[in-house]
């Protein structure tokens, strides 16, 4: 018989998640599945609103990105307006989408993941967590926090609020930039540039230490897809599509986000209210692929910007062809995060980024249309439908959580095989499936926007597989 | 002109014979609530938020409406119209479908600022929730009828000023909706001018511009301002 262990719930990620480990009949891990629970509903209750409103409406999607809904959204809405965005306002929107990036990423790093590396996995987990870490490593929190603040004040200081702007609008954004906002930025960056640089240095030299979790966390082939630019480069809001192999190699390039869907397959499982998408020609599940900042550094031809693309460098060296490592997302993150800062400064040198040409006006020409980005976990895809006054029939939402679903199942799985042992979940096994997990920086309030119906079953099995407990909702 | 003396609150007033107990409320900083009502256009009690006690009568009634009368005692704040207040904004949140952080009024909506000066911090019934359609068909303007308070404020200021009268009042009790021409799709009436006063004396989120749908929607009233000027100061009359 085989049996089922569970998992639940995992602590310190946003949302909701369980976890279910399969014991094959001779004991060993035969699967692993991370379901997700939490469910919002959020297309039917786009359905009927003006596609005006959406980018307001899905930035409340999830409290932790809104910023790449928001954008995702307004790029849809610029499709269906069939408008060219001002310059500034692309620029802006970069802007935003960059800061966005260095702030969950630093939420990542620092508040989420480092108390797995400071404290150790098998720390107390009372302590295992910010605070934790602001005992052991006071210096190393507080540049955590305060780079992490000054994303949130980027945010602040060109879309106006922190949370849920309200600020990217069809056609452009609601308002240009002030020239003392543009100083408020620059104030900050030198500190946000040293503290990405020092901590990748640091990352990068505890290598070493972290040869297990390389191995063990998420280690095995699969495809990569990110948004790239037109030469190739780290792009992470006006790109194009890229797919990659586990060499690294380009399978498709240039791929337009509105033809998501020639490309990408998706999944049913009865068991998950995801989705599970795929590289349609490799089938499923053959076409398992990744997103997020591995995939962005795996994709890319270069960074773009001169240090990034030197730490990027230093990261290839981590695997041949692409680093196939889960664990290496979060030396991506930094890379990223290095990458965010310098090419903010980039961007706020050029004087047109304080044009007040910032929207552009039009009525709804097309009846569908697609918007995607770059958010933080991965590619986003917005994809709507209106009808003749623009009222929405049709969202649909393709979002990174769901895209590394089997990726974090394989993940869970590898995790389990390497650190089970016998029937029992020890301390140290659950530790490490959640640090697992927490690689990905899986969003679960927003993972699960898609199915119809709402029915969940919570199970509770023993150490013979006997089922102990069951709970529906 | 004769001039009347009334009692607002025990504080002797006087009034002119035209004058409302609202205008007197608003002349000696007396606050009132009021939604309906709005400055340059025909009151019509609507709302009920700016009830007041009127003594030897068993009825309560609106400010806005009520002409100053002599020897008038006048309360404007009481227990029971505390009571009263605050359960009328709560019927009107409940009535609809307001789900603030999405609308285009949060923040400068009339509807929040009452009831957060009434005092509301919870609704005490259960939301309606009624399904009610977005009418975007206007090349211009939405109507979120999910947001409707029926203050009728788009009704007059479409009939008394723009001289339009695209909209009207159609249905009664819970079913009442504001409609244009006769319930036909705003994007279709032949009456409207696409003036957009309606949407500027909106008090809520229910009528915007098509481009201002987040959070942008400012109001520009300043042509009732220059219509009340003009008639008080002569040269329009009445
Ligand atoms: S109209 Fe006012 S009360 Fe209603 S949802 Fe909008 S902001 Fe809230
Ligand atoms: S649409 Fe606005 S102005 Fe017209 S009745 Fe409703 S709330 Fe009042
Ligand atoms: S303001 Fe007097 S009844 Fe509405």
């Amino acid at each position: 018989m085989s049996q089922r262990l569970v998992i639940d719930p995992v602590t310190r990620i946003e949302g909701h998640a369980r976890i279910t480990i399969q014991l094959g009949d001779d004991g060993e891990v035969a699967d692993a599945r991370f379901h997700v629970t939490e469910f919002r509903g959020f297309e039917r209750f786009c359905e009927g609103r003006s596609f005006r409103e959406l980018p307001a409406i899905t930035s409340r999607i999830c409290g932790i990105c809104p910023v790449s809904h928001e954008l995702a959204s307004a790029r849809a809405c610029d499709a269906l307006l069939a408008v060219d965005v001002p310059d500034a306002a692309k620029a802006l929107r970069k802007l935003v989408n960059l800061a966005q990036l260095v702030q969950s990423h630093a939420l990542s790093f620092f508040h989420l993941s480092s108390p797995d590396w400071i404290l150790g996995y098998d720390s107390d987990p009372a302590r295992r967590n910010v605070l934790g870490l602001a005992e052991a490593r006071p210096e190393l929190a507080r540049q955590g926090i305060r780079l992490r603040q000054w994303g949130q004040q980027v945010i602040e200081a060109v879309a106006g609020r922190r949370v849920h702007p309200g600020w990217a609008v069809p056609g452009g954004v609601a308002r240009p930039l002030s020239a003392a906002a543009r100083e408020r930025i620059l104030a900050g960056l030198p500190e946000a540039l040293a503290t990405a640089r020092q901590t990748l240095g640091w990352f990068a030299g505890t290598a070493a230490d972290h040869q297990e979790e390389a191995r063990v966390f998420g280690n095995f082939p699969s495809l990569f897809m990110a948004m790239v630019g037109p030469e190739g480069e780290l792009e992470h809001t006006d790109g194009k599509l890229r797919f990659v192999d586990e060499r690294g190699a380009v399978l498709a390039d240039q791929v337009e986000p509105r033809d998501h869907r020639a490309w990408i397959g998706e999944a049913v499982e009865p068991w998950s209210y995801l989705k599970f998408p795929y590289y349609l020609k490799h089938g499923y599940p053959g076409g398992l692929y990744r997103v997020g900042p591995l995939a962005r550094l795996n994709c890319c031809a270069r960074a773009g910007t001169p240090l990034a693309d030197e730490a990027l460098a230093g990261f290839r060296q981590l695997g041949r062809g692409a680093v196939l490592s889960s664990f290496h997302a979060h030396h991506a993150r930094l890379v990223e995060i290095l990458y965010a800062v310098e090419r903010i400064e980039q961007l706020l040198a050029d004087p047109g980024i304080l044009s007040d040409e910032v929207c552009a006006v039009a009525l709804r020409s097309r009846r569908r249309a697609v918007g995607a980005c770059e958010a933080p976990r991965g590619t986003l895809f917005h994809d709507y439908e209106v009808d003749r006054d623009g009222l929405v029939e049709r969202v649909d939402l393709l979002i990174a959580t769901g895209q590394n679903n089997l990726a974090m199942n394989r993940t869970v799985a590898q995790i389990a095989r390497h650190y089970l042992s016998g029937q029992r979940l020890e301390e140290g096994l659950l530790n490490r499936v959640e640090a697992g997990i927490r690689a990905f920086d899986p969003c679960l309030s927003c993972s699960t926007h898609a199915a119809g119906k709402m029915a969940m079953v919570v199970e509770l099995l023993g150490g013979q597989g006997e089922l102990l407990d069951a709970a529906t909702r | 002109m004769t001039v009347r003396t009334l009692t607002l609150d025990g504080e002797p007033v006087s009034a002119r014979e035209d004058e409302t107990i609202l205008d007197l409320c608003r002349e000696h900083g007396v606050p009132l609530p009021t939604l309906c009502h709005l400055e340059g256009l025909s009151a019509v009690g609507a709302c009920r938020l700016c009830l007041v006690e009127v003594k030897g009568s068993p009825r309560l009634q609106p400010a806005c409406t009520l002409r100053a009368e002599e020897g008038m005692e006048i309360t404007t704040s009481s227990d029971r119209l505390r009571r009263y207040r605050r359960q009328l904004v709560e019927l009107l949140l409940a009535e609809r479908s307001h789900v603030c952080a999405v609308c285009v009024a949060n923040g400068r909506c009339e509807l929040q600022e009452v009831a957060a000066a009434v005092g509301v911090d919870h609704v005490r019934y259960p939301y309606r929730h009624p399904v009610t359609a977005l009418d975007a068909s206007h090349p211009r303007f939405v109507l979120d009828q999910g947001r409707c308070i029926l203050c009728t404020r788009c009704v007059r200021v479409c009939d008394e000023i723009e001289g339009a009268h695209t909209w009207d009042v159609a249905g009664r009790g819970a079913g009442a909706r504001v409609v244009s021409d006769l319930a036909s799709p705003w994007g279709r009436s032949d009456s409207c001018t696409a003036c957009g006063k309606c949407v500027q004396v909106c008090p809520t989120g229910a009528l915007f511009e098509q481009l201002q749908p987040a959070g942008g929607g400012v109001k520009r009233r300043e042509f009732l301002t220059f219509r009340t000027r003009a008639r008080e100061q002569g040269p329009w009359g009445r």
